[in-house]
């Protein structure tokens, strides 16, 4: 019960962004994918969930994700978007309903509003969606990704959330509400896979970095393994120095440190 | 017992949901269309009158010879066609609006329409060079059904074009669509000019789209497509929303992204070619019809979709019943009438909604 990748080769037109990437994500485990801009950390992300055609395998639990059928998929995994565009004036409680398609929560009538107030937009049913702003709108975005796995785990294994920058618009009380949010549903049984940009929200919350440059996997481990000085700097092109937090907290950088150097 | 007021006190901040109205307004629209089929049968040029001719079929009494032509061969084939493509126009324009996930998109838009059109002007222009005999056989029939395959050829000919590996891109058909649509009216054009001055009366009337010929052979040439056609919208709602969120999001939530769109393409190509076909170009149905239903109850495709078929089959036979009496005993082509209506309600919706960003 995993969702694993192998060999993953991308070409977008004649290039080749990614080059053979290995990659495994557990249940109950939130795995981020980070890197520096372009080292293919969302491209990787659109290969697992199927969004550009790639060479090599994706198995969600076993299931090649090349050959279940689109509704089987969406059973077991919902994807989150960096961005996505909304025609028509939807308003919010409708698009959250939408994760509901799929079929394998019913028409539960109670369980938008529910994810709504998982994201902290309770009341924000019947407003339209396009009045809300960025971060608005990536967290109602959130909470339809929610309602369509909303159990993380079910009688044939483990649901999955792909997340492509979930926190990327939020500020930072909706960020740390946001992971928190996300580590639960891993706690509880879920896998998360997670491309993310901030390292320390990362660190926070991650078991375990993916931590990418210039389309291949430089490290893959647990934030203790992964952040470390040498292994930062090289990825990132600057100085970085990665430091202790007390009591038993994951490792923080602080940008002072490269701007010190 | 204060915590469940505050529930109570939610529940009620939530305006009834949209899905519900949406739902009271099947009833609604199919009421007025009930109303509006009736004012069709009882308005006409002649003085037949429906009540009178109730009243005799109630008591048993024979209808004069008069009664029943005017009200079983004219009136109520003209009903029919009118609820037949006032329906296909409105579900063709919704469907592509969803597909195109732009409100402003419409089969008229992408060349389906000036397929058609290409083809009706073929067979009314050359319809003369062909064998006396030939003629003698396809009479009627000539004119829909080369209009007919005009509108289909061009959809076949824009999904060809637009379609890579199995995947259509919206942008390639939309602009395609636009090439084709000058294409065929390019042709069109030199055709008129080969016109002589009764084809170009036919041609005008036809142009500007017209109930006028309705029989019950036009109905039964239209009929089972469009019907098909309607009836196979009504499993593309949920996949329509879907993909108001994009190609990419809806294939996430399970939705099989291209088969749908093998199915609407599908769909708006009958039901236009067909509704083109026995009554020529009726513009503006395809685009107010929908907007106006998404004002009153949501962008909803599940509801917005059978909603379109009723309102717009009652907005043509209104505009037909008006066509039909604003100048009696003459008739206006029903076009005209859809335009003034229709033009309007058009500009209104665009400058009061000009600053959202999805009109």
């Amino acid at each position: 019960m995993t969702l694993q990748a192998r060999g993953i080769t991308v070409r977008l037109g004649r290039t080749e962004v990614l080059h053979g990437i290995d990659f495994v994500a557990q249940p109950g485990e939130v795995t981020a994918i980070v890197g520096p801009n372009g080292s293919g950390k969302t491209t990787l992300m659109r290969a697992l969930t199927g969004e550009v055609s790639y060479g090599g395998t994706v198995e969600i639990d076993g299931l090649d994700i090349a050959r279940v059928k689109g509704w089987e998929l969406a059973a077991r995994r919902a994807v989150l978007p960096q961005a996505t565009v909304l025609a028509f004036p939807f308003t919010v409680v409708e698009v959250v309903r939408m994760g509901l398609m799929t079929g394998v929560h019913g028409d539960d009538p109670t369980l938008p509003s529910r994810a709504l107030a998982e994201v902290g937009l309770a009341g924000y049913e019947s407003r339209f969606f396009q009045e809300l702003s960025g971060g608005e709108q990536q967290r109602a975005h959130l909470a339809r990704v929610l309602v369509q796995v909303w159990k993380p785990v079910a009688k044939d294994g483990p649901r999955w959330l792909l997340l492509d920058e979930p926190v990327s618009s939020l500020d930072i009380a909706h960020q740390l509400e946001v992971m928190e949010l996300v580590a639960r549903y891993a706690a509880r049984g879920g896998g998360v896979v997670a491309v993310m940009h901030d390292l320390n929200l990362t660190a926070l919350h991650a078991h375990r970095i993916a931590l990418m440059k210039d389309g291949r996997l430089r490290a893959f481990g647990p934030p203790g393994e992964v952040m470390t000085d040498g292994i930062l700097s090289e990825v990132y092109g600057c100085r970085l120095r990665v430091s202790a937090a007390p009591e038993g907290l994951p490792p923080f950088v602080l940008p002072h440190t490269a701007a010190l150097a | 017992m204060a915590e469940a007021d505050i529930g109570a006190t939610r529940a009620a901040a939530i305006p009834a949901d949209r899905r519900t109205r949406a739902r009271q307004a099947h009833i609604w629209l199919a009421l007025l269309l009930l109303a509006v089929s009736t004012a069709s049968l009882a308005v006409g040029a002649s003085g037949a009158s429906l009540w009178a001719a109730l009243g005799k079929m109630a008591t048993g009494e024979e209808l004069s010879a008069m009664e029943r032509v005017v009200l079983f061969d004219i009136r109520l084939p003209r009903l029919a066609l009118g609820i037949l493509v006032g329906a296909s126009l409105a579900v063709s324009g919704a469907v592509m609006q969803g597909l195109f996930r732009n409100p402003l998109a419409d089969p008229g838009l992408v060349g389906v329409g000036a397929g058609a059109g290409l083809g009706a002007i073929t067979a009314i222009v050359l319809g003369g060079f062909l064998p006396v005999m030939l003629i003698d056989v396809i009479g009627n029939w000539m004119v829909p059904v080369a209009a007919f395959f005009g509108g289909w050829a061009s959809t076949l000919i824009l999904y060809r074009v637009s379609t890579r590996r199995g995947r259509t891109s919206v942008a390639t058909m939309l602009l395609a669509g636009i090439a084709l649509g000058a294409l065929a009216g390019a042709v069109s054009g030199i055709l008129v000019y080969r016109a002589d001055d009764q084809q170009l009366r036919d041609l005008t009337f036809w142009g500007l789209g017209s109930l006028a010929g309705a029989s019950w052979e036009k109905v039964m040439i239209a009929g089972p497509m469009i019907l098909l056609a309607l009836a196979a919208s009504l499993f593309l709602g949920r996949g329509l929303n879907g993909l108001a969120l994009g190609e990419a999001t809806a294939h996430h939530l399970g939705i099989d992204v291209q088969r749908l769109k093998n199915g609407a393409i599908l769909m708006v190509a009958a039901a236009t070619g067909a509704a083109v076909a026995v009554s020529g170009g009726i513009g503006f149905v395809g685009i107010v019809v929908p907007h106006l239903l998404r004002l009153a109850t949501g962008p909803d495709h599940t509801t917005l979709l059978l909603n379109s078929a009723l309102l717009g089959a009652s907005l043509l036979l209104l505009a037909d019943v008006i066509s039909r009496v604003i100048i009696a005993p003459a008739e206006l082509p029903i076009g005209i009438v859809t335009a003034v209506i229709g033009s309007p309600v058009f500009l209104w919706i665009l400058l009061r909604r000009r600053g959202m960003v999805d009109l």
